[in-house]
């Protein structure tokens, strides 16, 4: 009873959204149905990626420490990694590039809120879709690891899942930081973070590269916690310490949503 | 024809005047970053696995040339991508500009030309940081700036033709993601093309970037080129003047004279 008091205190009603988010997602298939192809060949840039980085420069680097302190493979270090940082970059892109656009030029939420939906059904409807769309993929390029002999254990099915809260956070994250955007000049500043969390975040190379204070500094990172996540399980780990990368994920989206609804609210209904 | 090329570079720059603070962060921190990032952190695993072997000198200082290369590939496609789209399609400055004593041929040089320019301040730039991680001295790294300059244009000037002939802009966004991230990943910026498979090492020898990176490569670390200095060059000429003129071709189609 005081939880669900609590929440309610909290959690603004429209952030919780109803029933109807469906609807919005509804209409993302109508309308990608004719344009598939955008959503088809996102499969194709992590697989680039792993080709080039984990074949090619993986022959320079050789084996690496792994998780356990197992030499493995750079190819199956980087290949977790790489999927991580590809459910990050499509949570973003999806959250912050089309939701601008949308919100400020095709105006649709307008038309959206229009009818019985809310701001939060926008949020969660939007959401929904990007994870929609990052499950494709990551299931895709899972398949591809699996093939190359990156995936050792079947338990690294579910970095699918683990995927996806990663995508939550970003797209949570990435959908209250539009909100506060003007012109597109301020999208060099989503640039600004993505970049650096793509390349310091325990994706290329272990931590232990590092000095002390700088491992401290990418622990702060929420794509090195999905990506220590994901590499754990495709790599067949189970440690407790995986709770502790799965609760910094779940309080990013989670904070991220009920401050995009917020937003949507204060920005549309104003 | 010359001094009406040169009005339209005028243009761009006092556009530019205005617009340049949002280029910075692109210009000056993404070299940092993937210098740190790939040189130095990747570096470190490279040069005590099997890599330094292989490659023979210290990671850093091999992929620095490539990166610089890439990075005037990528100035390049972007500069000939969307603002044409833009100049075309959404803004549609090339029709003021046509209604002035402008000609075709003059707005497709004085693009180019411009994108030149950019491209020169962006390289100096991207060497001068080189230099500051140690990666090459500063006199060899500047003139390393030529050949980066040469690769940019052999994508400005294709990319450009192509843009202006699309139709919808979905074709710029399969143009990044199946053409120049591939191009990016694969042509010898980060590993020598040596490593790939025997059936793809011909298809590197047809991407303007592996020439671009041989030169900028063997400028910097005072290495031999695979084939003669003056082939690799003669072949990113031809991609400029080529592309060139299937711009001023499709430009006269798409803005009719």
């Amino acid at each position: 009873m005081t939880t669900g008091t609590l929440m309610a205190r909290i959690v603004p009603p429209s952030a919780m959204g109803s029933r109807r988010a469906r609807h919005l997602l509804e209409r993302n298939f109508l309308v990608y149905r004719h344009a598939w192809i955008v959503i088809f060949s996102g499969f194709f840039e992590p697989l680039f990626y792993l080709f080039s980085i984990g074949i090619g420069l993986g022959k320079l680097v050789g084996d690496v420490v792994g998780p356990t302190g197992e030499p493995i493979s750079y190819a199956a270090f980087v290949a977790p990694a790489l999927l991580g940082a590809a459910a990050m970059n499509g949570a973003v892109y999806e959250s912050t590039f089309n939701i601008f656009f949308k919100l400020k030029y095709a105006k649709i939420y307008d038309a959206v809120l229009a009818t019985p939906m809310a701001p939060g059904d926008i949020a969660i409807g939007e959401i929904t879709w990007s994870l929609f769309r990052g499950a494709l993929y990551a299931t895709g390029f899972l398949v591809v690891m699996w093939i190359m002999g990156l995936m050792p254990s079947l338990w690294g099915l579910l970095a699918v899942p683990a995927a996806l809260l990663l995508g939550f956070g970003f797209a949570a994250a990435g959908m209250a930081a539009t909100s506060f955007m003007r012109s597109w000049q301020d999208f060099d500043l989503v640039q600004l973070v993505t970049l650096p969390l793509f390349l310091f975040s325990a994706t290329f190379y272990p931590l232990s590269v590092y000095p002390e204070w700088l491992r401290w500094a990418a622990q702060l990172s929420p794509l090195y916690h999905g990506v220590v996540l994901i590499r754990s399980l495709t790599l067949g780990i189970f440690e407790w310490t995986m709770l502790y990368h799965i609760g910094f994920l779940v309080v990013m989206g989670a904070v991220g949503i009920v401050v995009a609804a917020r937003r949507l609210e204060k920005l549309l209904l104003a | 024809m010359a001094a009406a090329a040169i009005r339209v570079v005028e243009a761009h720059a006092r556009v530019y005047r205005r617009t340049w603070r949002g280029s910075v962060i692109s210009t000056f921190l993404s070299p940092v970053l993937y210098l740190l990032g790939m040189g130095v952190g990747l570096g470190t695993l490279v040069n005590r696995g099997a890599g330094s072997a292989s490659i023979g000198i210290p990671y850093l200082a091999y992929l620095a040339p490539g990166l610089l290369a890439a990075a005037a590939m990528q100035t390049g496609a972007g500069d000939g991508s969307w603002p044409v789209m833009a100049g075309i399609k959404w803004t549609k400055t090339y029709f003021a500009t046509l209604a002035t004593p402008i000609r075709i041929p003059d707005l497709v040089i004085g693009h180019l030309g411009w994108v030149g320019i950019r491209m020169i301040f962006v390289s100096t730039v991207f060497v001068l940081v080189m230099a500051a991680f140690g990666a090459v001295a500063v006199g060899v790294g500047l003139l390393a700036v030529f050949p980066a300059v040469l690769t940019g244009l052999a994508f400005a000037a294709p990319v450009s033709g192509y843009a202006a002939w699309l139709k919808r802009d979905t074709g710029l966004s399969n143009l990044f993601r199946f053409g120049i991230v591939p191009m990016f990943l694969f042509s010898g910026t980060f590993f020598p093309i040596t490593q790939l498979p025997g059936w793809m090492q011909p298809l590197a020898y047809a991407v303007p970037l592996w020439h671009g990176v041989e030169l900028t490569r063997a400028t910097t670390l005072g290495l031999a080129t695979t084939f003669s200095p003056f082939v690799h060059v003669a072949y990113l000429l031809a991609w400029i003047v080529g592309g060139t003129l299937v711009a001023i071709h499709t430009f006269t189609k798409k803005l009719g004279q």
